[in-house]
């Protein structure tokens, strides 16, 4: 192979515009290699592309104009499911129910594993240890999650509530009020935030240790290290993670599904949990309702689309980024 | 093959670039050198804090064993040691539900899903990092994008796809997607071979090594540590994955096991009166694989999670 090939600009086949020398049979050669072997490689995820997102995203979208049950062929309704979806007080109660979550669960999620990621990092040898115990609860399948949270934070002797006992608090019905069924749901989350404490103690090490030494001879304390030095440095992580798991959290799904919905026969439900991807499933897979379920996906995805475009927006004024002029 | 490999020996998981995440995976592994900490009392607070925070985290996993070896009456307890221990919920759950065929069903799945996805993704990645032609960038762009998408957008026409190929109700549809790459570990496999030198390669083109030995015999072995990071984030993925079992599995026979624990949670929960220790001892079932998996992997599970950021 010759040296050529490693300037994209020669592999792109321009050898023969103004300017250039005219190709050589040999750099065709090698140029026709490249696309047979890119061809090749890539043929995997061009047939997935189409297959599998390209024709799903096409025909959700005409799906969501048609009132389609799977058995019979779709009957085109025009906007009638978008007009639908604006009078379904169930959309509504899913909306809030997501959006009280994801309010409640992102903040907490990212300072709890801000303190436990700047805690492990005074830690010396035994970081390994606690980093290890910290990631265990993320490997729990999370309908096993689901069970936990029936089990943990039942009001009837859960063990939450015994805790909370030994304080002289008299813990709520976690499980079955509906005032405290999201609570619950957002603290049983919080035990799986392992790899966001990874992800911020990875970033709090690669700050450069020349920052704080000489913050230190300017006389600055822990906690104005912290704040002038080490949150500005690893605002980029703390970004990631807050957008991460906001779209996270609009999925939110197994955990309350399994906790708070009866599948097949069993007609157990929780309108506290109904969060809106458990509604959208239930309408698609329970009641067939295939047509009006493609609408309330095409929200969702507005709805996710908006919220990031604000993030992005907003954090242009928080988030440093190394090498950048402020 | 008799190629000389030996320069790009040491390119290992090290050599991975971030992933937007400034995260240095060798800074996340071993510790770097210091003295020995004094004991002050400011490092004893940290270490109590995080004491306390470790049997937040663990305490779960001991109660929820613990409860699996009480009778029904004891599983609320909250004892540490049964007062009454028995194995007899394990022989029970083995005898109302055929977790046997559940944890079958589940390893042939998670099994599938994961070499699968290991060698499309690293094929695709392979196909974005080696060969050049025109619009890579933008193509690979593509491929960023369809990250972001809602997975609730493509999952009915999918099950549509699925089910006019005849496949609802059998355990296909829940990895052979998976032959196709994903975006996710394409973008992670990516920036394991871009790390990688170009000259290996050359010199074997020269002895006559056709595309496919390239990437089969020298890439794929030489990023071992991007194969091991997929493999096991694939096989976590699929093993705990419930939404999918929900939609194409109809029969308990072709039940994974987090499925046949849901179904669990309807029939002796839901369903009437409430059998804790049977639901207990399940989720104990379903949950125990994957710890022993995380213990054979954990450092793999750890630097791939730094380096790229996996949500959660």
């Amino acid at each position: 192979m010759t040296a050529t090939t490693s300037s994209p600009a020669a592999a792109e086949g321009r050898g023969r515009s103004a300017g250039r020398p005219a190709e050589r049979p040999g750099q065709r050669r090698t140029r026709h290699r490249e696309l047979r072997g890119a061809l090749l490689f890539l043929s995997p995820w061009i047939v997935g592309f189409l297959v599998f997102t390209l024709w799903p995203v096409l025909y959700s979208g005409y799906l969501s104009l048609t009132d389609y049950d799977v058995l019979t062929d779709p009957e085109f309704v025009g906007l009638e499911n978008y007009e639908r979806m604006a009078q379904d007080d169930d959309v509504r109660l899913a909306l809030w129910n997501t959006f009280y979550y994801t309010v409640l669960h992102v903040p907490l999620l990212v300072i709890l594993s801000l303190a436990l990621a700047l805690l492990l990092n005074q830690a010396g040898r035994s970081a390994g240890f606690f980093r290890t115990a910290f990631f265990l609860p993320k490997m729990t399948p999370p309908v096993a999650v689901g069970v936990l949270l029936l089990l943990l934070f039942n009001g009837q002797g859960g063990l939450v509530n015994e805790v909370l006992g030994w304080f002289g608090i008299d813990g709520p019905n976690w499980t079955t009020d509906p005032a405290w069924v999201k609570p619950g749901i957002v603290l049983m989350s919080l035990w799986a935030i392992g790899s966001s404490v990874i992800i911020l103690l990875a970033a709090l090490r690669s700050v450069p240790q020349e920052l704080y030494d000489s913050a230190r001879v300017d006389g600055a304390g822990f906690w104005q290290r912290t704040l002038r030095i080490t949150l500005p440095m690893i605002s980029g992580p703390i970004f990631f993670i807050v957008v991460v798991n906001t779209i996270a959290s609009f999925q939110t799904f197994t955990e309350a599904y399994t906790a708070f919905f009866g599948s097949g026969n069993t007609t157990y439900s929780n309108d506290a949990a109904l969060f809106y991807v458990i509604y959208l499933f239930r309408q698609a897979f329970e009641f067939l309702d295939m047509g009006y379920a493609s609408a309330l996906a095409w929200l969702l995805f507005v709805i996710i689309l908006l919220v990031t475009l604000v993030q992005l927006r907003v954090s242009r004024r928080f988030v440093f980024y190394e090498g950048e002029d402020r | 093959m008799s190629v000389n490999v030996g320069a790009a020996g040491s390119a290992d998981a090290t050599r991975v670039e971030s992933l937007g995440l400034a995260a240095v995976v060798q800074e996340t592994g071993g510790l770097p050198p210091q003295r020995r900490p004094r004991l002050t009392v400011g490092r004893v607070l940290v270490l109590a804090a995080l004491g306390v925070a470790t049997l937040i985290f663990v305490y779960p996993f001991v109660w929820l064993l613990s409860a699996s070896f009480k009778p029904r009456g004891e599983v609320f307890d909250n004892k540490l040691i049964p007062d009454t221990f028995t194995v007899e919920n394990y022989l029970n759950v083995w005898q109302e539900a055929p977790m046997a065929l559940w944890l079958l069903n589940t390893v042939i799945v998670t099994v599938l899903a994961a070499v699968t996805v290991t060698i499309s993704s690293a094929m695709v990645a392979w196909g974005f990092s080696y060969f050049r032609f025109r619009g890579r960038e933008a193509l690979f762009g593509l491929v960023l994008a369809t990250m972001m998408l809602p997975g609730a957008v493509t999952m009915i026409p999918t099950f549509l796809i699925w089910n006019s190929l005849g496949q609802v109700g059998t355990l296909t549809p829940l990895w052979a997607g998976n032959l196709f790459g994903s975006a996710f570990y394409i973008f992670l496999m990516r920036q394991f071979f871009q790390g990688l030198p170009r000259d290996p390669f050359e010199a074997a083109t020269l002895d006559g090594a056709n595309n496919w030995t390239l990437f089969w015999k020298i890439a794929l072995p030489l990023t071992r540590p991007a194969v091991v990071v997929t493999l096991l984030f694939e096989l976590q993925a699929a093993w705990t994955d419930l939404m999918r079992p929900l939609i194409y599995l109809r029969d308990s026979s072709t039940f994974t096991i987090p499925r046949g624990l849901k179904s669990l949670v309807d029939q002796y929960g839901f369903g009437g009166e409430w059998h804790w220790e049977i639901i207990v001892t399940a989720s104990v079932i379903t949950t125990v694989p994957m710890i022993i998996i995380f213990f054979l992997g954990q450092r793999h599970f750890i630097e791939g999670i730094a380096t790229t950021g996996a949500k959660g």
